[in-house]
């Protein structure tokens, strides 16, 4: 099958790639930009384990082709911190224990950071709803919630 | 899970994309969201030799209101229908409806049109477009044409949608005073098809009396399913506990739902019964509130 170049922003930094068009965007960022910190989980658009930045919004990166990503931005786990600087999301996931075999941790956190974005002060309530789509088989889910509010109030006191 | 191998492009005009399609023929399948279509081709039940992403059109992405429609561009995504403020206060059933189809990061991509142009009866807009009488624009070679929705699903996963043609519209009628309705929904778990669902939409008049009842059944039958007899039971008559009981009796009796993993067809039946007086309670509330 032919090849086609694309072209991907990934946490700030322009990638190229040759891929099938039936390739995933979630092999496509493990695989060949060798970032192994997106999971996959269920590989059905389930868990969530995959979830990437597309533009800025939260997807799936299982149920999404790489050639569809051509030209526009991606941001994984990796392109969280900063300048050695954990985001707020990793911090208070570190600070509230939010994870324990740390599978679904990635996704976790890049849906949290897209979800705060939208909604800097969100319920308690609104927060189970933001990461519904994601599955987490270890914590219950408690601390998950704690570290999200931690960096709800981090990143409303400035980050 | 990898999927079949398939030629892939990404039109940038509507014209460019209808001539893929008329090209390819029924080698081709459109890619909107992709939520229902990538899970298929990945599960190997679908192989298309060639993919047309319809996500690069321009200007296909947009909820408006105009001569006497509400309007919904074929790009837009449920997670944008789920958050619209037009939506959530003029058309809250369609606010409930998307707010349970899949889970957050799903409605991010999804579309509503490629919910009804999939025409999986599991899906959720069907029912409610039946619910709204709403209509789909279709544009293919020869320009567009405009179908009542009522129309246009003829089969499991098929629709009157001929191979070059795009769904690049749907066009709900805008409520009149007195209207309200309501998506209700039961799934094993966020993101699971409905075991049942009903989408209701009711204009009543004063004391109650309905002037126009729409039903919608989701995964009741192998198409998506317009309960009649229970739209005409309350047509004329005041929406109270007694008729919403007729209705929601007749509405279980249209429905056809196959027993599987999610519940005995008996079980089904009753779950549509149950679901449509509560529907109906719902819209009512709702549509006094719009007075």
């Amino acid at each position: 099958m032919v090849k086609e170049k694309i072209r991907v922003q990934v946490n700030g930094s322009a990638m190229e790639a040759d891929v099938e068009p039936r390739m995933l965007l979630v092999h496509c960022i493990r695989d060949v930009f060798r970032l192994t910190g997106t999971h996959i989980g269920c590989d059905t658009s389930h868990c969530g384990a995959c979830t990437v930045l597309l533009d800025g919004k939260a997807i799936k990166s299982c149920t999404f082709f790489a050639i569809q990503a051509n030209g526009r931005e991606v941001t994984t786990v990796e392109g969280l911190e900063k300048d050695g600087n954990l985001h707020p999301v990793q911090e208070g996931f570190w600070q509230e224990h939010g994870l324990q075999c740390g599978y679904c941790t990635p996704g976790m956190m890049i849906c949290a950071t897209a979800f705060l974005k939208e909604n800097p002060k969100p319920t308690e309530d609104e927060i189970r709803v933001a990461i519904s789509g994601n599955l987490c088989r270890c914590t219950g889910y408690v601390n998950i919630v704690k570290a999200i509010q931690y960096a709800a109030t981090k990143i409303a006191a400035g980050g | 899970m990898i999927p079949p191998a398939f030629e892939y492009c990404a039109p940038t005009s509507v014209s460019e994309a209808i001539g893929l399609l008329k090209q390819h023929g029924s080698d081709a399948k459109i890619l909107s969201g992709g939520m229902s279509l990538i899970p298929l081709l990945k599960l190997r039940l679908a192989a298309p030799r060639f993919l047309v992403d319809i996500n690069r059109l321009p200007g296909l992405n947009y909820i408006t209101e105009a001569d006497g429609f509400l309007k919904i561009g074929a790009l837009t995504r449920e997670a944008e229908v789920e958050r619209s403020e037009l939506v959530r206060t003029k058309y809250p059933i369609l606010a409930d409806t998307a707010a349970v189809i899949g889970d957050p990061l799903v409605r991010n991509m999804a579309t509503v049109a490629g919910n009804l142009a999939h025409a999986d009866p599991a899906n959720d807009h069907p029912a409610t477009m039946l619910a709204l009488d709403a209509r789909v624009v279709a544009t293919g070679p020869n320009g567009e044409r405009k179908i009542p929705i009522a129309d246009f699903f003829t089969g499991l996963f098929t629709t009157v949608l001929a191979h070059d043609e795009l769904l690049t519209e749907i066009q709900i009628p805008v409520p009149t005073a007195g209207t309200s309705g309501a998506y209700l929904k039961l799934e094993r778990k966020v993101g699971d098809f409905a075991t049942a669902a009903v989408a209701v939409q009711l204009t009543i008049g004063q004391g109650d009396v309905c002037e126009r009842a729409g039903i919608g059944l989701t995964n009741a039958g192998p198409i998506p399913v317009k309960a009649k007899k229970a739209e005409d039971v309350l047509r004329g008559r005041k929406i109270d506990g007694e008729t919403i009981r007729q209705a929601a009796r007749l509405a279980a009796e249209e429905s056809d739902p196959k027993s599987d993993l999610r519940g005995s067809s008996e079980y089904k039946r009753d779950l549509v019964r149950v679901l449509t007086a509560r529907a109906l309670h719902r819209a009512l509330e709702r549509a006094r509130g719009g007075h």
